[in-house]
């Protein structure tokens, strides 16, 4: 999925100790196989019988560390949760998490949403993802009404846009701001701090370790 | 400004500054400006156990017209910049800045976009209090100090004259980045 | 008169309409030029700089007479970028950044993380028992710290002062044992992942236990007070309501679901650091107002006092016990002592890595320095935090630095109820609902 080179974080600072040469790729999660364990089969199978069109909607479905995630294509986001939320009595949506992968090509923001049913007592997690070319996502705020505010945060930070959002607008940072601050290609905007008779670099821009 | 800004240099315009020195510093109001956790802090040195009513100053005015002393008391976001002035123009002068906080000093911790490193680029600040939060007690030896400081302004002729040497030294003054350390 | 002129005193025409800035002195022709305006509705700002709004909230009230017609809230002024730098920081520096989120439960901000981070890890299990336990005795110490903010900060705002000074009392105690414990009163990076920072203290068990008797008997104060008391009830009762379907749309969660009838709990219903081992009830009320809220609160106090004294008790009987996990490619190296000069390094720990023992010395340079690796992948880790669901979304990509940490903070859900329970209300209640869902702006912005 990605590759990291050297071992240091800043690059080109004429390091002599040879762990420059390191090049690491981090592997990318597959599709998990059948059974996948406690109630995660249980619930695939009865969004199965109850979406019929299970196999084109969900690209993977991934059981990782005792969580159960679904990846879910973003034209059809609205009719799985619908279906969710009803079917399977999944009521409450604990808001929408914004992740950037860069090294991932077309997919570069993601979108995840943990559901929770405190019927069943039950939790999974829905995943969406987007290329940078057209960010944009179904509106999930006529499912679950809480995911109003969680949508600007993603758009506020992320970029990603939700179509039929009904008031689509910054929220964390100021309203004339440029930019989506927590994408990976934003630079954390610190300054160096200043001592006596010498200034330490910001954060990003130190030499640490990867 | 009032009739003690019009005094001639003397010793009655000694006294007068030791009196209203006196007076401003036993009753300071502080405007309510609790940002983030060093609010917290700030209200636990207003409340029962390390009690700020001892110096005069248990009536956090919820208006700044009324106020004389902003703490700003912590961490001041980009969005927040522009109200800070704001509550800061509306304050009528005398008026003093304490920065609480490592974070209200000089941005603390969080060196990123969002925050603004330290108030005193949007406002004069008198004193600066470290700390993450830095405990009731420290916030009453800022307060404390900022007292001292407040008896012995100087009013009229000899406040312009502070004023002028003060300029100069800053304008002379070596940037920190270029002081030498202990070791040089 | 100066001739000074106000930059924020003029009224000024915009496209919304006219903007009066009210500065004193000035209500007469503030009246007039209102009387004079076409508009019947009027649209009120409130903060972010003021009083009763439990931190730098901004609320937009369009007011028609004393009636609320529309309530928004603007928040963001408290925007750290938390999140963000988290990901310059290798893993354990990143609880030094959670514990600030929520600034009045950072053992809840820190305990999330961590969990999240030992899921990753797949260490959940080795955590070590007495660790377990003495998180759940600082969670549910600064459950009561928090409480005792919520309810003293709200009665302030709805204009009884007594509370206020009463709970700040009952906090002090409380920081009193955080202090004795982890060093520091708030903000204190004292969970890590992988355990604790570190032991407990010699005499801290008996402090704790005097000061739970303490605190059961002070309790009293604030509900001899405002328990029952008609004018405080005229103030909170039948106001801010929200029902249980519109509390799971909105997803709110904590008192403010349990004020509904719901006893949804985390600490019951997905328990984590061996809550199922603690006798305890779960609190609900069936009003869906204020007054169920605060009264949710109120018994929530004794119900963690009951859950820190069968921790303490278990803490006696797993004396000598380690606090952090056994792998010694994860747990924190430093092992601090209290000398002449304060808390630092101990000297046994300094001549074990200087003098004895090679493998002591790498493992404390590289876990100090780099940091472990987590493998890849991401968790989501939910906590009940005094204020609803505090959960953790931790992506790692099997570095030394986290690579996407969110908070689902609750306050930031909670808060957006504000609209559904204050239209149609009064403008006095506004700060009565406010100050019942408890929104911490730290939380809420991060």
């Amino acid at each position: 999925m990605s590759s990291e080179n050297g071992m240091f974080g800043a690059q080109g600072t004429g390091d002599t100790s040879g762990y420059g040469g390191l090049v690491r790729t981090a592997a990318s999660t597959g599709s998990s196989e059948r059974p996948y364990g406690s109630y995660f089969d249980s619930v695939t199978d009865d969004l199965e019988r109850a979406y019929p069109d299970f196999a084109d909607a969900i690209e993977r479905v991934v059981v990782d560390r005792g969580e159960l995630t679904l990846h879910v294509k973003a034209s059809r986001l609205v009719e799985v949760s619908m279906i969710l939320r009803d079917k399977l009595k999944f009521e409450m949506c604990l808001g929408v998490s914004g992740v950037n992968y860069p090294d991932d090509k077309d997919r570069e923001l993601h979108a995840v949403y943990p559901l929770l049913s405190m019927t069943h007592n039950q939790r999974i997690r829905l995943e969406v993802s987007v290329p940078d070319s057209h960010p944009h996502i179904p509106s999930l705020v006529e499912v679950w009404a809480g995911n109003n505010w969680n949508e600007r945060e993603t758009f506020d930070m992320f970029g990603i846009i939700f179509d039929g959002h009904p008031g689509l607008t910054r929220i964390l940072m100021p309203d004339d701001w440029q930019g989506h601050p927590q994408r990976k290609d934003y630079a954390l905007g610190g300054i160096s701090v200043e001592y006596k008779g010498a200034t330490t670099p910001a954060p990003d821009e130190r030499r640490s370790y990867r | 400004m009032g009739l003690e800004e019009k005094l001639p240099s003397g010793l009655v315009l000694t006294s007068v500054e030791k009196l209203a020195g006196y007076m401003r510093k036993n009753s300071l109001w502080p405007a309510t400006f609790g940002l983030a956790c060093c609010a917290i802090e700030m209200m636990a040195a207003g409340a029962g156990r390390y009690d700020l009513a001892r110096f005069g100053m248990e009536v956090f005015r919820a208006s700044p017209r009324q106020a004389d002393l902003m703490i700003v008391a912590g961490r001041v976001s980009n969005k927040m910049a522009p109200v800070l002035r704001q509550i800061y123009d509306q304050m009528a002068a005398p008026k003093w800045v304490i920065a609480m906080g490592a974070c209200a000093s000089s941005g603390g911790m969080f060196n990123n976009y969002a925050i603004v490193q330290g108030v005193d680029h949007v406002v004069p600040v008198d004193i600066y209090l470290p700390g993450c939060p830095p405990r009731p007690e420290m916030l009453m030896d800022a307060i404390l100090k900022l007292h001292d400081h407040i008896y012995d302004e100087k009013l009229g002729p000899n406040r312009e004259k502070i004023i002028k040497e003060v300029e100069l030294a800053a304008m002379n003054a070596v940037p920190t980045h270029q002081m030498k350390g202990l070791l040089a | 008169m100066s001739t000074y002129t106000d930059p924020y005193a003029a009224s000024r025409e915009t496209t919304e309409g006219t903007v009066f800035s009210v500065t004193g002195g000035d209500w007469d022709s503030l009246v007039t030029e209102i009387g004079q305006a076409k508009e019947e509705r009027v649209v009120v700002n409130m903060g972010p700089q003021h009083p009763s709004t439990h931190g730098v909230l901004r609320l937009v009230l369009e007011l028609e007479g004393e009636t609320v017609t529309e309530v928004r809230c603007g928040i963001g002024y408290l925007h750290t970028g938390i999140e963000k730098n988290i990901e310059y920081r290798n893993w354990t520096q990143g609880v030094t950044f959670v514990t600030r989120m929520d600034y009045l439960s950072p053992l809840f901000n820190e305990a999330a993380y961590c969990l999240g981070v030992e899921k990753l890890l797949g260490i959940t299990n080795d955590v070590p028992e007495r660790a377990s336990v003495i998180r759940v005795l600082m969670m549910e110490l600064n459950r009561i710290s928090s409480h005792m903010v919520a309810l003293g900060t709200g009665a302030l705002e709805l204009g009884a002062l007594s509370p206020m000074i009463f709970c700040f009392r009952e906090r002090e105690k409380v920081l009193d044992i955080f202090e004795l414990i982890s060093g520091l009163r708030m903000n204190m990076a004292y969970i890590r992942p992988g355990g604790v920072q570190q032991d407990l203290p010699a005499g801290a068990l008996a402090k704790i236990r005097a000061t739970v008797k303490d605190l059961r008997h002070s309790f009293k104060d604030n509900e001899n007070l405002l328990v029952g008391n008609s004018i405080w009830m005229k103030r909170t009762e039948g106001i801010g309501y929200l029902d249980l379907a519109g509390a799971t749309t909105l997803g709110v969660t904590g008192p403010v679901l349990r004020s509904t009838g719901l006893p949804w709990d985390l600490r019951k219903m997905q328990p984590y650091c061996g809550y199922e081992n603690y006798n305890f009830d779960v609190v609900t009320a069936d009003t869906c107002d204020v007054y169920g809220r605060f009264l949710i609160r109120v018994n929530e106090l004794e119900q963690s006092l009951r859950i820190i004294e069968q921790a303490v008790d278990k803490l006696e009987k797993l004396e000598g016990a380690p606090v952090m996990v056994a792998d010694k490619k994860i747990a924190w190296p430093a092992q601090l002592a209290l000398g002449g000069d304060g808390l630092g390094n101990s000297l046994d720990h300094i001549r074990d890595i200087m003098g004895t023992s090679m493998e002591s010395l790498i493992h404390h340079f590289k876990l100090v320095t780099e940091g472990f690796r987590v493998p890849a992948g991401q968790v989501y880790t939910a906590i009940e935090s005094p204020r609803g669901e505090l959960g953790a979304h931790v992506v790692s990509d099997g570095g030394t630095r986290p690579f996407r940490v969110h908070f689902r903070e609750p306050s930031f859900n909670n808060l957006q109820s504000t609209s559904a329970m204050c239209e149609g209300s009064m403008v006095a209640d506004i700060i009565g609902a406010v100050a019942s869902i408890d929104p911490v702006m730290g939380g809420v912005d991060r």
